[in-house]
């Protein structure tokens, strides 16, 4: 299995939704991301847009890097035993200078085959999607799914952010939801999976900050059939939210109460069922609880669909959101979402530990 | 003067501040500023910073004399150990404003974030200020050695001025919350304590000053009282530590 | 006429002595004594408890090591002499008090804890929030919540939980092996720090009823002063199925220590041996475990959580996962150094594991079948320190239990004399005279001091992990580096070695 050392994660991340669903061009996040650039040391970008597959959007799309063609023909020989392939193509990508030793980058429109399996024993689509993705990017050498979720993608490399956007012609997309990450890790990973934001069926993450509990979070998920093949924290953190809300079933306010809980004292202090809820989730979730500082913006299109951010217990990383019309944003510093969005209607820091949700009426 | 700060870098956009007001220049203006940092930090000279925009983090941080009235909101650690001078915001400010601030003033027209005048300090009769128009959020003066910080809560309401861990760790300086403080968002070794005559004298000087400066009326302030918070002792974990020697 | 030389000489400076007899009261073996105008010890009674020590007004007593030499020989050491000796004059298993002193290596002392630096910072645990809270007991693998009108509902049932404030609580100790003194001012401490204190396989006394809130009950082989009331009271039942210091052996109460008292709690004859052979005569299999949990359950309408305590054995991780799916809520894990009031010596110092690689062991069995949730672990069996409390919660414990730290801090001294029940110090022994050595509130202050400390530098070593609850610290092995370990041993500990 292939093991990567693992790396922190001190960043700049943004967010932004349209709540009616309506689209927005890539070029507002790209616009974003650059005006935070004292935040990135240029090892390591990526976007993820929601809605830029209309066509196909009840296929799993599957965003994959090679590094070179004999481990594409591997791939592809794996997928087509597990999933009908209805379109491949490259990623389109433009030249940039300063993104050197590219990999091969390509997208696959998938849908899984049916089990060969007695009912009770058969695994939901998303399941054996993730089974899937799992299996590529910890078995097969030189490979690695970076996106899988419906009607979505990610795009990431090693660079700025701006150099990443222009590498994937980012201006040439729109998308109802967008996120945006620039990285600055302690090392240089030398590969573009380890850059962000992180993804997992509809969960898309990013993330800054660096979790003190991750060993404690990493053998939690690994409980429930979940592999940590990236070592980074975006990572446990998305399978955190995928095994509490999708396969747990809880209500994402409760999933990020179980992530961020309250401190004893303010759960001491609140009667009656939020009480006992509050009470219950922290009891039952000990192990999903995420120390450290971080700030996350999560972008999902999994039952639910919409843009949520959450800071840790005491605020030790900066989040601001802002709202104008339809739209919400979500970013570490101020400047990003003015540079999107010059005069937005309301700009107010969210609580430590409280989720700011902006749900999607209607996807495009 | 008056610079464009669009498309300038934090770098080129502080040296230009640096060298004109190493050179005398008085008063300075800065448009189109959005995210950057470290604006009139380092700098020692008498100036006037006006900035129309979003300044970024450490606004006037290790500054030691200007004055810096920006119009729009500040990011984190405004007047990071900052010595001497003036912040005005007419906006809010983010997380860690005045971090170990050993004098001068920063008023904020609108809110802070967490952690605000965090080890802010007092030494030979250098006294720094800061005072919020609205509501401060956790961890108001936590570990405050000296200075003085004021929380008006104008626009907020009476629960919300202040939040929990109210100056934990305190040993010095105080803070003047307008309303009343609930025992429960105290932090470590602060106690609350009721305003005596110099005490609102010196109350009154600080709010005319930011009232004056703002200009806004001072009326609907003194509609309410306010509650005075002051370290218990000086050595809040003197007992903490157990001194013993083995051999 | 015994042939063993003492172990330890007392030596009275006679510059300093003022005859004023204070050591010959306080020496509760009776080594010492008056000799015309001196005073003289009877060396080979001396156990080095050092009573007579801290109690020369003068300071004019010091306890020695024998300088005799036994001629140095690597297989046959003094100590193998002085057993074969004993055991020669006595035809008897030698019995000894307290945990192994053997030099088997501690694990503890091999593992390092991780800090903070630059990419993650550290937090101040004096000023910002740190939490010790731990809930023992059994947690349901997810919650089923409803959510209607923007409000949300649980559906699932909770079972019972304790909450302790602080993750270390009291290991059980039996009255009668300690003294009602050393169950009262533990049940305080344990009031005081908000945790719990065990009765151990002696029964309740009546007095400790109105801190049954603070404490958890033990049924034992012998069922001692098991009755209705006796569950009632308490918050919690434990099981004993064994114990740290000897595995597979039951309990063993000399006649000499059952008074009146001990024998009213007990329910038993006084003057009686009190012996809890090691197998529950209703247990000889694990559905059999099941069967005594449920009886228990039902007895106490299902409102008590219901603690399994099994001593560290080979196949442990085995054994865990049976007890996890009894319908058990915690295991209390016994490691091989754990304490006793009288064990045989070849059982305390030569059956049992460590209780670090059991939790560990433990703790993947159990997530590797998806169960460990039905279950809380408690580890004890020489837990020292806040440090070793760290390390182990890190190795998978939910909590720890402490007893022989705690009677250190009331003022044992480690003589291991436990079982001849003349503790000097009050502690071990039925002897009203020496009860009345310990004071009852100022062994709950300083126990309830030691606990504190702890608990303070826990919050220290939290705090430079950069994590600000105890539940962060559970289980993540990625904390922790092994220093000296082989290669196995850190495999079976989950841990990486320093420099990794």
């Amino acid at each position: 299995m292939k093991i990567y050392p693992r790396i922190s994660d001190a960043c700049g991340i943004f967010g932004v939704v349209n709540e009616k669903g309506n689209l927005i061009p890539g070029e507002d996040a790209v616009t974003a991301m650059e005006a935070m650039s004292p935040r990135y040391n240029g090892l390591g970008a990526g976007f993820a847009g929601y809605g830029i597959y209309p066509k196909y959007k009840d296929q799993y799309v599957l965003h994959t890097i090679f590094d070179d063609e004999n481990s594409k023909t591997k791939v592809e020989e794996y997928l087509n035993s597990r999933v009908e392939i209805l379109k491949d193509e490259p990623i389109p990508t433009c030249k940039v200078r300063k993104i050197r030793n590219r990999p091969i980058v390509w997208r696959y429109f998938v849908n899984p085959l049916p089990q060969k399996k007695a009912a009770a024993e058969k695994k939901s689509p998303d399941d054996q999607i993730i089974d899937l993705v799992t299996y590529v990017n910890s078995e097969i050498e030189g490979a690695h799914i970076v996106s899988s979720g419906k009607n979505m993608g990610v795009f990431k490399a090693i660079g700025y952010p701006w150099e990443v956007a222009e590498l994937y012609r980012i201006d040439e997309y729109k998308a109802y939801m967008w996120l945006g990450h620039g990285r600055y890790p302690t090392n240089t990973p030398g590969w573009w999976g380890g850059a962000h934001p992180f993804n997992i069926l509809g969960w898309s993450v990013v993330h800054n900050g660096e979790i003190s509990s991750y060993g404690t979070n990493k053998r939690y998920v690994e409980q429930w059939g979940y592999r940590c093949t990236l070592q980074t924290d975006s990572e446990v953190l998305a399978y955190l939210l995928d095994l509490l809300a999708r396969k747990h079933g809880l209500p994402l306010e409760v999933a990020c109460a179980a992530i961020s809980p309250p401190f004893w004292k303010d759960i001491d202090s609140t009667t009656n069922e939020q009480g006992r809820l509050l009470l219950a989730t922290r009891i039952t979730y000990n192990a999903a609880l995420v120390n450290g500082p971080f700030s996350i913006i999560v972008a999902v299109d999994q039952g639910i669909t919409g843009l949520v951010g959450l800071t840790d217990r005491v605020k030790l990383r900066p989040l601001v959101a802002a709202k104008k019309g339809d739209k919400a944003y979500l970013a570490s510093e101020e400047c990003a979402i003015r540079a999107a969005c010059p005069k937005p209607e309301i700009v107010w820091t969210p609580k430590a530990s409280t989720p700011v949700i902006a749900k999607v009426e209607r996807a495009a | 003067m008056k610079i464009d700060a669009k498309r300038l870098h934090f770098k080129q956009l502080n040296k230009l501040l640096r060298d004109a007001a190493k050179k005398g220049v008085k008063e300075i203006e800065i448009v189109n500023v959005n995210g950057q940092r470290y604006i009139g930090t380092g700098i020692d000279h008498e100036a006037t910073i006006i900035i129309r925009g979003a300044p970024g983090n450490d606004l006037g941080a290790f500054m030691d004399s200007p004055t810096i009235i920006a119009h729009g909101n500040a990011g984190d650690c405004v007047g990071n150990t900052m010595n001497n001078g003036r912040i005005i915001i007419h906006g809010s400010a983010g997380d860690i404003v005045g971090y170990s601030m050993r004098g001068g003033e920063i008023y904020i027209k609108g809110n802070v974030g967490y952690r605000a005048g965090i080890h802010m300090k007092e030494y030979l009769g250098r006294f720094p200020v800061i005072v919020i128009g609205g509501a401060a959020r956790s961890f108001l003066g936590e570990y405050m050695a000296g200075g003085r910080i004021v929380v008006l809560g104008l626009g907020a309401n009476d629960d919300e001025l202040v939040e929990d861990y109210l100056g934990t760790g305190m040993h010095g300086g105080r803070m003047y919350i307008r309303g009343i403080v609930p025992q429960e968002k105290l932090g470590i070794g602060v106690k609350i304590d009721s305003l005596n005559e110099e005490d609102l004298a010196e109350l009154r000087r600080i709010v005319t000053k930011y009232c004056e400066t703002f200009k806004i009326l001072s009326t609907k302030i003194w509609e309410s009282s306010f509650t005075k918070v002051v370290p218990t002792t000086y050595r809040p974990y003197g007992k903490m530590y157990a001194v013993y020697t083995l051999e | 006429m015994s042939t063993i030389p003492p172990e330890f000489v007392v030596k009275i400076d006679p510059e300093k002595c003022t005859l004023c007899r204070r050591c010959i009261i306080e020496c509760s073996f009776g080594a010492l004594k008056l000799d015309k105008d001196k005073i003289v010890s009877e060396n080979e009674k001396c156990i080095a408890c050092r009573r007579c020590v801290v109690f020369c007004p003068t300071k004019a007593i010091t306890v020695i090591k024998n300088p005799l030499v036994f001629r140095p020989h690597a297989t046959w050491t003094e100590k193998i002499q002085r057993d074969i000796l004993k055991e020669a004059e006595s035809g008897a298993i030698i019995l000894v008090g307290t945990g192994t002193n053997l030099p088997y290596p501690v694990l503890f002392d091999h593992i390092l804890i991780d800090a903070c630096q630059v990419t993650n910072p550290s937090i101040d645990p004096l000023r910002e929030p740190m939490e010790l809270r731990t809930y023992l007991g059994k947690k349901p693998s997810r919650l089923q919540v409803k959510e209607g009108k923007g409000k949300f509902k649980i559906e699932t049932e909770l079972a019972p939980n304790l909450k302790l404030e602080t993750p270390i609580m009291f290991a059980a100790m039996s009255y009668g092996a300690v003294s009602l003194e050393v169950h009262k001012a533990l049940a305080m401490a344990a009031k005081e720090l908000g945790t719990f204190m065990n009765s151990g396989e002696g029964g309740l006394h009546k007095d400790l009823y109105p801190y049954g809130d603070h404490v958890i009950v033990q049924v034992a082989s012998g069922r001692f002063g098991v009755h209705k009331e006796y569950l009632d009271v308490a918050a919690g039942i434990e099981i004993k199925i064994g114990q740290g210091a000897k595995p597979g052996i039951g309990g063993h109460l000399p006649g000499e220590k059952v008074t009146a008292e001990i024998a009213e709690t007990r329910m038993i004859p006084v003057g009686t041996d009190a012996l809890s052979p090691a197998p529950h005569h209703d247990i000889y299999s694990i559905e059999d475990l099941s069967q005594l949990v449920y009886a228990l359950k039902e007895a106490t309408d299902y409102k008590k959580p219901v603690f399994v305590k099994i001593a560290a054995v080979h196949n442990t991780a085995a054994i865990a996962s049976g007890i996890a799916r009894s319908g058990a809520d915690v295991i209390v894990i016994d490691g091989f150094r754990g304490g006793t009031g009288a064990a045989p010596q070849v059982i305390r110092d030569h059956l049992g594991i460590p209780v670090e690689v059991a939790i560990a062991s433990v703790d993947d069995e159990l997530r590797e079948e998806g169960i460990r949730n039905e279950v809380s672990l408690v580890a004890s069996g020489g837990i020292r320190s806040s440090a070793d409390v760290a390390k182990i919660i890190a190795l998978g414990a939910d909590a720890v239990a402490i007893a022989t730290a705690a009677l250190i801090a009331m003022g044992c001294t480690v003589c291991g004399q436990c079982y001849t029940g003349l503790c000097p110090w009050g502690l071990t022994t039925q002897k009203p005279e020496l009860r009345r050595r310990l004071s009852v509130t100022r062994g709950a202050q300083r126990v309830t001091n030691l606990v504190s400390a702890w608990s303070m530098e826990l919050k220290e070593i939290l705090g430079a992990l950069g994590m600000n609850s105890i539940e962060s610290l559970k289980g993540n092995r990625e904390r922790l580096r092994g220093i000296g370990l082989d290669h196995t041993i850190l495999e079976i500990l989950g841990i990486k070695p320093v420099g990794r």
